[in-house]
């Protein structure tokens, strides 16, 4: 891509760029110890996550001020436009992935001393792999304008959504064996559930990232699975 | 209206260029990345092949374009790139120029506007013109705007020529301001005013197609407003061309875009795909300011 005459404008678009790659970096980080912590009941390690989650929210406001000065003084067209609106919505997407970071953090305490229980543990584990693969790969594949894998990464998400399933009924199975694993296995329940949903905040920024590449919109269905909820209604009847 | 039939005179011509008009391409030599409207309105400017030389230079390569009626069509591209030569083409303000010569076809509701038959004064009255600096007549405001229709023999009486006034005075949002003072001079108003004026002098003999080559360019913000609202209303009415220096107005006010570089037409399609998502590389760097 040919710079621009106005050189500033270059510059405070690279700004932006620069703000969404920071904010990636420390939101894949922060579910990398996020899970972590919970699962090793590290105290001091899910304190720090909460506090980035403090500078995520920042860099998102941050990047929200310069969006929309670029957008009041340059008035950019085309993949300018493109790339602003989108870097908006993906900052968004990123502090919301922040949060679930955090929310995942917090729940340390309530899993007690003794953390998971150890095969648990693996498969939470594998899933959180799984988002912080995700997370750094649709930043890379953005950074390189990459249409396709960004196309193929948006239905990896499904592989999030199987595992999700797979330590949903692990879980049911240990609160069915052992009623005191009831209160760990349900923090241990929103945190899954707080991956998954960062699974599908990463295929949101992965359909704005394509569009900055394109100019085209993805289409909308997506493949679901999420088969939790026939899971309950299995085991209810 | 003018519809691709076979009765059309092109289509009477070589085999090869009646399969070019039935399947609706534009020109064989045409490299213009075209992008048609979900539901494309009637056209009621058509140009094939237009090419305009000045003396052994030549400004304008082979421009073939669809104007649709009751929309606004942008003209963009930087100084030089022939879209204001083109303009000129649609009503022949070229012949004006010494040793300027147009080739290509255009026709206006299917009839050739440079057959030689054709009456130039009258073409100009069906396709006016409203051009960057306002240039009201020096009379008053009320002479500036029944001058056309008076020329044209378009009013019987004293009182239809005051409608005629009144009425496109109206049109061109203008009345209000200038009820009072209909008699004195028209240079007296302030520039958006006078731009106004020329708009209801060019409505008042009834034209079909409204050009105007930078309305808006010697007007300050709120007077330029005044304009875009008034082409946003003109648009139920008139086939409107505008050339545009101001790449955020030709998204505001135009429906379909057109990008001229270098006497091609690059690029034309809806206006929210030239701004939001343009296909050709050059239209891109154009309208993103990567140009060169």
């Amino acid at each position: 891509m040919g710079e621009h005459i106005v050189s500033s404008f270059d510059d405070e678009l690279k700004q932006i760029d620069r703000l969404i790659r920071d904010m990636a970096e420390r939101a894949s980080a922060m579910v990398s110890s996020a899970t972590r912590s919970l699962l090793g009941s590290d105290a001091a390690l899910a304190q720090r996550v909460i506090s980035d989650d403090a500078l995520m929210d920042a860099s998102q406001r941050e990047l929200d001020e310069r969006a929309i000065t670029l957008i009041a003084k340059r008035q950019p067209m085309a993949q300018d436009l493109r790339a602003v609106v989108a870097a908006i919505r993906m900052a968004a997407d990123l502090e919301r992935i922040g949060d679930l970071a955090k929310n995942i953090a917090k729940r340390v305490g309530a899993v007690g001393e003794a953390g998971a229980p150890r095969g648990l543990s693996h498969s939470i584990d594998a899933m959180a792999q799984m988002v912080i693969a995700q997370i750094e790969a649709v930043i890379e594949y953005y950074v390189a304008r990459n249409a396709e894998a960004l196309v193929e990464l948006r239905a990896d998400d499904e592989k999030i959504d199987i595992q999700y399933t797979a330590v949903f009924r692990e879980l049911l199975t240990y609160m069915m064996e052992d009623p005191r694993n009831i209160t760990p296995c349900t923090h241990l329940l929103f945190c899954a559930k707080n991956l998954e949903r960062i699974g599908d905040h990463v295929t949101n920024i992965a359909e704005n990232a394509y569009y900055v590449v394109t100019g085209a919109q993805l289409p909308l269905n997506r493949p679901k699975l999420d088969e939790t909820g026939m899971t309950v209604s299995a085991g209810e009847s | 209206m003018n519809k691709d039939t076979v009765m059309e005179p092109n289509a009477m011509q070589l085999p090869s260029e009646r399969i070019v008009e039935r399947s609706d391409l534009y020109s064989i030599k045409s490299s213009t990345v075209r992008t048609p409207d979900e539901t494309p309105l009637p056209t009621r400017v058509k140009a094939r092949e237009v090419s305009v030389f000045y003396g052994a230079k030549q400004a304008l390569f082979d421009v073939s374009i669809d104007v649709p009626e009751r929309a606004v069509t942008a003209f963009i591209g930087p100084s030089g790139c022939g879209k204001s030569t083109f303009l000129r083409c649609l009503n022949r303000m070229n012949d004006t120029i010494e040793g300027c010569r147009v080739t290509g076809r255009i026709e206006l509701d299917g009839a050739d506007v440079y057959d030689p038959q054709l009456d130039v004064v009258e073409l100009r009255a069906r396709v006016g013109m409203v051009f960057q600096k306002p240039n009201p007549f020096p009379k008053s405001i009320f002479e500036n705007v029944a001058y056309g229709p008076r020329i044209h023999g378009l009013a019987r009486n004293k009182t239809e020529l005051e409608e005629i006034v009144v009425g496109s005075l109206k049109k061109a949002s203008l009345f209000e301001e200038v009820k009072d003072r209909l008699h004195e001079p028209g240079t007296g108003l302030s520039g958006g005013q006078q731009q106004r004026l020329c708009i209801a002098r060019a409505i008042a003999v009834s034209p079909e197609v409204i050009l105007m080559d930078e309305p808006c360019s010697a007007l300050d913000p709120i007077a330029t407003a005044k304009i875009e609202e008034l082409i946003d209303e003109l648009r139920a009415n008139y086939t409107i061309v505008i050339v545009t220096h101001s790449m955020q107005q030709a998204a505001r006010v135009s429906q379909r875009t057109a990008f001229f570089h270098l006497g091609i037409l690059v690029e034309e399609g809806p206006t929210e795909t030239i701004f939001t998502g343009p296909r050709e590389k050059r239209t891109q760097d154009y309208i993103t300011g990567r140009f060169g």
